[in-house]
């Protein structure tokens, strides 16, 4: 079987520019979607965190409902859902991007939501002691004391997330939502060369998240203060 | 409210002999009836204690317990606990592991809610909902065994967050109180050290200024020497031997009975969450009255 570099040579850069980065006539794009889903959906997941961690059942309870629910479905079925039940209840079709906009975010925040949860709970206990008996108050607590550490410890969860929503947008397709997979899609059925394009997909699937697991590392060890800590996370993730 | 003022005018004295005057001016009647429960001048009358004031602590009553029972689900941690602790005085308080000296001392802070009686701290009742709480537990500084400095901060930082956040002071002048006491502990030099770049001692000194930036009334020590080596015990008493001479009101969990016998005015020994025995450092050691306290002291003695 030939090897036809010509294809690659020849779209690119619709690949690129408008499946990655959604700039082009079709809308769409894949960091165009996971990267708004992923901030609202952190937003969403720190309201869900703090809510299981309270002791309010009437609040932790529903939290808790809500995380089993959408980490027991697939998300194929949650774009899905939206895509059919939207028009129902609006009486109006949205656009594909819409759609998986906010199939994500819901279905991501409950993932999102139990990192924050996790990163909370991973404080040592003596922190929240030290800083309530120095009188500050609980908001005060959470902010000063219990979140920054809490966030240095969520970082390495927080970018393994974001690596998941980039490479999971390839769902959207399914919608017809314009994005990576979507674009080399439509370009290898014109070409008739599936080979090369799925594989140049691959490549740069890997390269985008290669390089954020490779980010993730480094703002690890540049965020952290106490040098031993940072040496030991290195070496373990390394 | 009138219990502090009350009491803040107790503060104000110094030596003791001059306190035991104002205490008899303010001495109230006997026929007055205790404050109701949950009052704000509840425990008014504990300013007023009868019994020899020992040289080095005031008359005036600054932590009472009163019947206190305190449950962990099925478990009953602390039985019938009555304590005074007054101004100025250094209470030892030691037992065996699991005898509830650290539930004790947290109370004193409300970090553990009490299941029944009544603990005031100051003048103020910690069951009364209109206690101010954050404003009590900024006068009162606890030093743990695990030290609990953030990691993420400076030393300085450490020191400085309280009484910026809570004191509202300007980040100058806690810098510069904070300085003050880092020099106080004898470590100038490392204001700007995160906790992971100390030894075990330097993080507890550091610990003990941080608590004594908020200029507590109180100072709680929960084994402030379990956790480090033996050859750093002794820089972190020295710290704590300096304090009680300069009067602070002390409550030490410590089973450093050398300190004890140094500066503790009173020792309690608890065991299955009562207090089983109290005393003088001198009749404690030399006869102690409990059997249970003779095989503890004989176990810890030893070594
Ligand atoms: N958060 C908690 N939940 C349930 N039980 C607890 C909790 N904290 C303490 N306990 C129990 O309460 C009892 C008293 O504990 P406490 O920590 O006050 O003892 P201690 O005298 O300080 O012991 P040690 O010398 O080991 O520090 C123990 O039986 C302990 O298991
Ligand atoms: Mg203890």
């Amino acid at each position: 079987m030939s090897f036809d570099w010509g294809i690659i040579a020849g779209n690119w850069k619709f690949l690129l520019l408008q499946g990655l980065f959604g700039i082009g006539s079709f809308g769409g794009g894949t960091l165009r979607l996971a990267i708004p889903a992923m901030v609202l959906g952190s937003i969403l997941g720190v309201v869900i965190g703090l809510c299981r961690l309270t002791h309010r059942r009437w609040i932790s309870y529903p939290a808790v409902l809500y995380v089993e629910i959408f980490r027991g479905v697939p998300l194929v079925m949650v774009i899905f859902w939206f895509w059919f039940l939207i028009p129902q209840i609006t009486g109006q079709r949205l656009p594909d991007y819409s759609v998986a906009l906010a199939a994500f975010v819901v279905f991501e925040a409950a993932y999102l939501g139990e990192i924050v949860r996790a990163g909370v709970q991973s404080v040592p206990r003596g922190q929240v002691d030290a800083a309530l008996a120095s009188g500050l108050t609980y908001g005060e607590m959470m902010l000063h004391v219990i979140l920054p550490q809490a966030i240095r410890n969520m970082i390495p969860s927080l970018v393994t997330q974001f690596i998941v929503i980039f490479k999971d947008t390839s769902l959207a397709s399914i919608i017809g939502m314009m994005e990576l997979t979507k674009a080399a899609q439509i370009v290898s059925q014109r070409e008739i060369r599936p080979f090369e394009m799925y594989l140049f997909l691959a490549v740069v699937y890997w390269i985008c998240a290669y390089s954020m697991s490779r980010f993730s590392r480094r703002l690890d060890s540049r965020i952290s203060p106490d040098h031993v800590q940072s040496t030991r996370v290195l070496r373990l993730s390394s | 409210m009138l219990g502090y003022f009350v009491n803040s005018l107790f503060q104000a004295q110094q030596p003791a002999e001059c306190s035991l005057l104002v205490a008899e001016q303010v001495r109230f009647p006997p026929d007055v009836p205790f404050a109701p429960k949950g009052f704000p001048g509840a425990g008014l009358l504990d300013f007023v204690v009868d019994g020899p004031t020992k040289q080095g602590y005031q008359d005036i009553v600054m932590i009472t317990f009163r019947q206190v029972n305190k449950w962990f689900g099925a478990t009953h941690v602390l039985r019938d606990v009555d304590l005074k602790v007054r101004a100025g005085e250094v209470v030892v308080v030691c037992g065996p592991s699991g005898s509830g000296k650290s539930t004790l001392i947290r109370c004193i802070n409300k970090l553990e809610p009490i299941g029944q009686g009544e603990i005031i701290v100051d003048g103020r009742s910690l069951s009364n909902p209109t206690t101010d709480l954050t404003a009590l537990r900024a006068e009162i500084g606890m030093v743990f065994q695990q030290f609990n400095l953030y990691p993420h901060m400076t030393a300085l930082q450490n020191i400085t967050l309280a009484p910026v956040k809570v004191r509202k002071l300007s980040r100058e002048e806690a810098e510069r109180i904070a300085r003050k006491l880092l020099a106080k502990v004898g470590i100038p030099e490392k204001a700007d050290h995160y906790p992971a770049q100390l030894s075990g001692g330097q993080q507890q000194r550091v610990a003990i200024a941080r608590a004594l930036a908020m200029q507590p009334k109180i100072m709680l020590f929960d084994e402030p020497t379990s956790a480090l080596d033996p050859e750093m015990i002794s820089e972190v008493l020295d710290v704590m031997v300096e304090l009680a001479k300069e009067g602070m009101t002390m409550i030490v969990v410590t089973h450093e009975m050398g300190f004890a016998k140094k500066v503790a005015h009173r020792i309690i020994f608890m065991d299955e969450g009562r207090i089983v025995e109290e005393g003088g450092p001198e009749e404690f050691f030399a006869n102690p009255k409990e059997e249970r306290t003779r095989s503890f002291l004989n176990k810890i003695l030893v070594h």
